[in-house]
């Protein structure tokens, strides 16, 4: 049995044992353990993805294997890493861990919510570790449906909307995202389903371009791609504290992961020629978000839309194809994801402390809660880029490797896209001037009470992840080097005739 | 032939049963027959052979074996949810009728499929019509189902007189009415194009495409519940099957026609079927549309032509009993129990019904093609099955309508899960059999698409053109 199995089988077991939980202590007892397990389990393939690379191992993925699974369409449970996807797998686990303690006091149903939850995991788990493009548009579809009802029952707001609105945009984008998939094993002519096989034999390119704009936009939209993005600010609004953490940090990821692996991997040249499209949508959206989030005065929406900026950057960094770049955008990816989950908590614990996001109506909280305002004030810094932390490391490697590409397009959109750390910085600085110092706004405010203790662990984890990738980021782009030098190697690469 | 000797002889015996036995005797009839056709459904999945009988007049495949062991599996669930209702006061006296009755409308279905001639299929075709419109109409105090039973039966009259007009043209121009002997003599001329339309139209109207469609509505609204869920899967699972078989069988040198007819038919079913379905009130009206936009996906099987095309088919047919008939059990238990039928009573539902509307959730999510559920995967295979003949744009209209279809389908589950209620629907507590129908559903839902079982074994027999 291969191992990576386990990542699949821990959350759908953590389904299982859910549904026979009596009281909300097992159902605890139950999450704790199991996402323990999978951070554990992350940790230990950092260190065999490590050791195998350096003992020499070469192959564009590692521990792979493979299962028939559906024969007429050669449709295989194919799995395998490389070192984006280990990356990724390290941030999932990291956020469903930090998830669950920031939704230590959930009600009503607390049952029920975990196991969406746990469904919404084995999702983007399943999506990272396989290689075959049905699995994976699978386990893609997985982790959209239960956003549906973990909105809709445990949101807030106009949470109806939100939930319906989400729902039916990504599942929209994702039915592209089938027609393009089916199309890419039509018509490369592939014996299988699996990306691996794929990329060995050309797909013509008089087809890629269309496949390509079909792939791009399915996973694209997820990843909030300019202008389908609208159903982030809405949905990352409503939802409750956890499910916008591991929405806006782990789910908007496999959009760009998907982007990654499937639309430029396989379809590099289509990818060179019809970038400037996409370039121009997601420097937009990167602007367009930063400015967005200026003008918000709810706490999460300010967040969800600088998440909109900060994911069109991913994409933006995605297609400029110079291995630099990508380096950058995987960084930014779990920057991002580490960052906008902080956010994400710490609205949710001052929300469930003051009764409101508005920062017009808050003020002072520093003094009131310092534990959770000095946190906050360690994610704006991140955001902005503050040097040490992850948005930095990230941010700075994407606009150098941006700026590598001598086109003098892709220059100019670059410098539109660095404009947007101004935009960022006013946002942030506004944002966190205007409710946690100034003057207080409401007199109840003064009697709350900072984080407690699984507060605290949920938020000293996030952070801790956030101080590694920005001080030690070069720990990290190594392991990703040889990944990313094969995806390189396919673009660059001699085309096969 | 087993399949139908065996269903035969379970038919007079539930007749006999029902004569001979007096008010004490009829207690147990309800169960006797379900035992009875369980038995009946478990004796005749095997074996898979193939063959003629009667000079061609009948047929037998391996896959017409398979295909006649789903439709039993479907009737088998119809029949374990139907027993609670038939235990009611007002419906007992009709238990008898109601149990024979449709399992002659199965022995027809099987003669439908099973025939090699066209006058075998017009009698299998009126044998599982005409019992239905008695069915539809088996609560005759009722003003609607009356008028279920009446439209059914003019309809059905209608279309196929049309449809024999139909074969009486063909047989004008070709001379036999063996579907062996008929493809060398189809030549594409007008004639026969034009009786090959007037021949379609019957089976459209049992399968009820757009814009043969129009009673589907009014039907299942107004038949017992127990009826309508067999018309939607049952009737309609063989109807599309043997429409399929005709299409590769009889009409193949016709290819380029109906590939064109079927083209605009799925594409105006689905999209109609699901824009009227998101303004339905009442759920059985808003299941029968579901089930005219689910027909037209089945459609999108039959137009590559291919033995994969016909493998995704029975597969989706295979999936949809479960899906479908998860739904209706739900929906004929709160009928039964409490007499409510609109969308709006199943607010709140899950507070005091979890595991119904876990059930319903599960259906409804199978139907709108959310995986891991099996209707994910039935949807997928189809897609793929019209792709690989190159039909892109006709398959990103069908991905996309099930994009407004799972709008409709969430709009329940939102009712169930999400909207509160001042007064839901009562905790209740449905007996044995329908538990069992359920189960059987949900499992089916949870396993059939991830085991790839299923789908291989019904590989192994199919073929194209």
């Amino acid at each position: 049995m291969n191992f990576l199995l386990i990542f699949v089988l821990i959350p759908v077991l953590m389904t299982l044992t859910l549904f026979l939980a009596r009281n909300r202590k097992q159902v605890l007892g139950i999450m704790v353990t199991g996402s323990i397990a999978l951070v554990v389990a992350s940790a230990y393939l950092v260190v065999v993805y490590v050791s195998a690379r350096n003992a020499g191992a070469s192959d564009p993925m590692l521990f792979t294997s493979h299962l028939m699974w559906y024969k007429p369409l050669n449709i295989g449970f194919s799995l395998g890493v490389d070192g984006v996807s280990v990356a990724m797998l390290c941030l999932s686990s990291i956020i469903v861990l930090t998830g669950t303690f920031t939704s230590w006091q959930i009600a009503p149903l607390t049952k029920e919510f975990f196991l969406w939850f746990c469904l919404l995991s084995t999702g983007v788990f399943g999506f990272f570790i396989t290689t075959d493009l049905f699995t994976m548009f699978m386990f893609y579809e997985v982790a959209l449906i239960p956003m549906y009802l973990l909105i809709g029952i445990w949101g807030s707001g106009k949470k109806e909307y939100s939930a319906m609105k989400l729902t039916l945009m990504l599942m929209g984008a994702s039915a592209f995202l089938l027609v393009g998939i089916l199309g890419i094993y039509f018509s490369a002519g592939a014996t299988s389903m699996n990306i691996l096989d794929i990329v060995k034999v050309h797909i013509p390119v008089e087809q890629q371009y269309l496949l390509f704009t079909l792939t791009f936009f399915g996973f694209g939209v997820l990843g909030a791609l300019f202008p389908f993005h609208t159903w982030s600010p809405d949905g990352h609004a409503s939802a409750p504290t956890a499910v916008s953490m591991l929405h806006a940090g782990v789910l908007m990821k496999l959009g760009g992961y998907g982007c990654f692996r499937v639309s430029i991997y396989l379809m590099p040249e289509a990818a060179e020629v019809l970038s400037p499209i996409f370039l121009i949508l997601t420097g937009t959206g990167v602007f367009y978000g930063a400015l967005a989030a200026i003008h918000q005065r709810d706490l999460k929406y300010i967040n969800a839309y600088s998440s909109v900026s900060h994911c069109n950057l991913v994409l933006f960094a995605i297609l400029m194809m110079t291995q630099t770049a990508m380096t950058g955008a995987v960084l930014q990816m779990l920057s991002h994801g580490l960052m906008t989950a902080l956010f994400f908590a710490l609205i949710g614990m001052i929300y469930g402390r003051t009764h409101t996001r508005m920062i017009t109506e808050m003020g002072g909280l520093m003094k009131v809660i310092p534990f959770l305002g000095a946190s906050f004030v360690i994610g704006g810094l991140a955001s902005l880029g503050l040097p040490g932390l992850s948005g930095f490391a990230a941010e700075m490697t994407i606009f150098i490797g941006s700026f590598e590409n001598a086109d003098l397009f892709r220059r100019i959109l670059t410098i539109i896209a660095i404009s947007s750390i101004v935009t960022t910085a006013v946002y942030i600085l506004r944002m966190v001037g205007k409710f946690l110092y100034g003057p207080m706004q409401d007199e109840h405010h003064a009697e709350i009470t900072d984080a407690k203790w699984f507060e605290k662990l949920a938020v000293i984890t996030l952070i801790a992840g956030i101080v590694y990738i920005g001080s030690f980021p070069l720990g990290l782009s190594d392991m990703l080097h040889d990944s990313l030098g094969n995806v390189m190697a396919q673009i660059n690469g001699p085309v096969a005739p | 032939m087993r399949s139908e000797v065996s269903l035969l002889a379970v038919i007079i015996f539930l007749l006999l049963y029902d004569l001979i036995a007096g008010e004490k005797g009829m207690k147990y009839f309800q169960p006797v027959a379900i035992i009875v056709f369980a038995v009946h459904t478990l004796a005749t999945i095997f074996p898979y052979e193939a063959g003629i009988a009667f000079g061609g007049m009948y047929q037998y495949s391996p896959m017409m074996t398979i295909v006649k062991g789903i439709l039993n599996l479907g009737t088998l669930i119809v029949f374990l949810q139907a027993k609670e209702v038939f235990d009611g006061d007002k419906q007992s006296n009709k238990r008898g009728e109601y149990y024979f009755l449709t399992l002659i409308t199965l022995l027809g279905m099987y003669f439908m499929i099973s025939s090699g001639h066209f006058l075998m299929f017009y009698i299998g075709l009126e044998m599982a019509s005409i019992p239905l419109a008695t069915l539809a109409a088996l609560e005759k105090y009722s003003k609607k189902s009356a008028e279920a039973g009446a439209k059914y039966i003019l309809i059905a009259a209608f279309s196929s007189g049309i449809m024999l007009f139909g074969i009486s043209y063909l047989y004008g121009s070709v001379g036999t009415l063996y579907f062996a002997d008929m493809p060398v003599h189809i030549t594409a001329n007008v004639l026969q194009i034009m009786a090959f339309v007037f021949f379609m139209v019957g089976l459209f109207f049992k399968i009820s495409l757009v814009p043969f469609h129009l009673w589907t509505a009014d039907v299942y609204e107004g038949a017992p519940t127990s009826v309508t869920s067999y018309l939607s899967v049952v009737s309609k699972g063989s109807a599309v099957f043997v429409l399929m078989i005709l299409l590769y069988k009889v009409f193949g040198n016709l290819m380029v026609q109906w590939q064109g007819i079927l083209y605009g038919i799925i594409i105006v079913s689905i999209t109609l079927a699901n824009l009227f379905a998101i303004r339905q009130q009442n759920i059985k009206r808003f299941l029968a549309f579901s089930s005219i936009s689910q027909a037209g996906y089945i459609a999108l099987a039959i137009i590559s032509g291919t033995a994969f095309g016909m493998t995704t088919l029975v597969y989706y047919i295979f999936v949809y009993v479960f899906s479908n008939l998860a739904a209706f059990g739900v929906v004929t238990t709160i009928e039964n129990r409490s007499g409510k039928l609109n969308i709006s009573d199943y607010k709140g539902l899950y507070s005091t019904n979890p595991q119904l509307s876990f059930v319903m959730m599960l259906a409804m999510f199978s139907l709108g093609g959310i995986p891991p559920f099996a209707g994910f995967f039935s949807k997928f295979f189809v897609f793929a099955a019209a792709l690989e003949q190159g039909f892109y744009l006709l398959v990103l209209v069908a991905v996309v309508n099930t994009i407004i279809s799972l709008y409709y389908y969430l709009l329940v589950v939102k009712a169930m899960f999400i909207d509160s209620s001042e007064n839901p629907v009562p905790t209740l507590k449905s007996d044995f059999f329908n538990r069992t129908s359920l189960f059987i559903c949900t499992a089916g839902i949870l396993l059939v698409g991830i085991l790839s079982f299923f789908m291989d074994k019904i590989g192994l027999y199919s073929f194209g053109m």
